[in-house]
């Protein structure tokens, strides 16, 4: 019979036991060896049916197919960008992949997007070597021109954007900014004023730090609502 | 005749161990651990691209050390600073050692740098330096097969003695003290590192391994705390 080594959400660390036997499947962040299954890595236990996995507490971003990333270019060619995404490797961008119907040979792609620009972009494909093409097109896919950055370690980045971005809408709703999370841990965040901006800030590097806590979205919430009404007396008594 | 230890261990007795985990901000990962007097500091860097390129691997990241000591670590002369023939080596074991349970198949063509600085040296450095790279890599995020702990063990005279401090490398008896550094998968005992200075029998070098053995199970649970405690809500 399989027995559990750890209960739910506890940490472990690279090499731990998890269980024995053969009643549990190894998921991320664990290996099975013979009847054994051992953690890879730093992490909490999160318990899934049979399935055990890991959620990292640290580590750089990975970058995978689908995902939503904010970048900055670094360089460009006559038909490529390089955009840094917070990966070992830069992400390339074909002047092919951008929303842009055509573009004639010989173009100065720099009238597009010039170097420093920051872009929401899309993975659409992750070789083997880890090569990453990005795309322009989709929804929401564009140049940021205002508001500000901020970073997050990409580890919380599903914490930041809640279940079913119930967090992260909530977050939007009380600041009135908008917000864009990319999933390399670059947060863009525009505010119709720079107090609003950082209220969302204070409140997202909060969740950031407080991943482990449960009951989260509640104690943001209270935060948040204290802060905005804190500065809506601010306002009034200035005026 | 080799009775008793000049700080007064018992022969089978480690020196004091401390580890903490997370020490340096701007750092992916870091550590420091101190056994006795000897502090060894980890950081680690990355994975970031690796130049220049004929270094990359295209299937796996490359781990990449560099062991240092300061110059006020030593216990007199201060200590060139600098690389030396020495440090290039320990750098290299400490890469040798860390490597069999790494895992940097996610990071093709990147490397992975781990600095490791001695503070304060008391013998056993580079030992100190392999298990406070361990936590930090560990702390960065990597994925790992096990940790890896490491201890000296050393031959006086007919004596088989754990963890020497500097006062005993250098004591003198006739035939030399062998010194006899082994790191260790914890979990499974595997040995990733085994160097000797001096000599020994084969019955003592397999007694020593025991020794060590022990000695390493001790050095992991303290490691293990120290990447619990960091966590802990």
């Amino acid at each position: 019979m399989g027995e559990l080594l750890i209960k739910d959400k506890d940490i472990v660390i690279p090499g731990q036991e998890l269980a024995t036997g053969m009643d549990f499947l190894p998921a991320t962040g664990t290996y099975r060896d013979s009847d054994k299954i051992i953690a890879t890595q730093l992490g909490s236990v999160s318990i899934n049916g049979r399935l055990i996995k890991i959620i990292p507490l640290n580590g750089r971003y990975i970058p995978k197919r689908g995902d939503t990333v904010i970048g900055k270019i670094k360089d460009m060619n006559f038909s490529n960008w390089f955009v840094d995404i917070g990966y070992a490797n830069d992400a390339v961008l074909s002047s092919k992949e951008i929303s842009v119907d055509y573009i004639e040979r010989g173009t100065d792609i720099s009238q597009y997007y010039d170097l420093g620009d920051l872009i929401v972009a899309k993975i659409y494909n992750v070789s083997k070597q880890k090569l990453i093409d990005l795309t322009m097109r989709g929804p929401g896919l564009r140049k940021l021109s205002e508001g500000r950055i901020i970073k997050v370690s990409s580890v919380k980045v599903p914490r930041v954007i809640g279940k079913e971005g119930s967090m992260i809408s909530m977050v939007k709703e009380l600041t009135n900014c908008k917000i864009m999370v990319g999933q390399n841990g670059l947060i863009w965040i525009n505010g119709e004023n720079g107090t609003n901006e950082l209220v969302a800030v204070e409140a997202i590097e909060m969740i950031a730090e407080k991943t482990q806590t449960s009951n989260l979205t509640e104690k943001v919430k209270e935060f948040l609502e204290k802060r905005m009404q804190g500065m809506k007396e601010n306002v009034q008594e200035k005026a | 005749m080799y009775k008793k230890r000049p700080d007064g261990r018992k022969f089978d007795e480690i020196r004091e161990i401390e580890a903490k985990v997370g020490i340096i901000r701007r750092a992916d990962g870091s550590a420091m651990f101190r056994i006795g007097k000897t502090i060894a500091l980890a950081a680690v860097y990355g994975p970031r691209e690796l130049y220049p390129k004929f270094l990359q691997d295209p299937s796996r990241g490359i781990l990449r050390c560099n062991y240092n000591m300061m110059s006020f670590s030593g216990s007199g002369e201060r200590v060139r600073p600098g690389g030396s023939r020495r440090s290039k080596e320990i750098s290299m074991i400490t890469e040798n050692s860390l490597n069999p349970v790494l895992d940097l198949s996610e990071y093709p063509g990147a490397v992975v740098d781990v600095f490791v600085e001695i503070l304060q040296s008391d013998a056993g450095t580079r030992c100190a330096g392999i298990c406070a790279a361990a936590l930090a890599l560990a702390d960065a995020g990597f994925p790992m097969k096990d940790l890896v702990s490491a201890v000296s063990v050393g031959r006086i005279e007919d004596k088989l003695v754990v963890d020497l401090d500097k006062e005993e490398e250098d004591y003198e008896v006739e035939g030399e003290v062998a010194d006899i550094p082994v790191a260790m998968m914890p979990k499974t005992g595997k040995i990733t590192l085994l160097q000797m200075d001096g000599i020994c029998s084969k019955e003592q070098l397999l007694k020593v391994l025991e020794i060590a053995k022990e000695a390493c199970n001790k050095i992991y649970d303290v490691q293990k705390k120290a990447l619990m405690e960091k966590y802990q809500i």
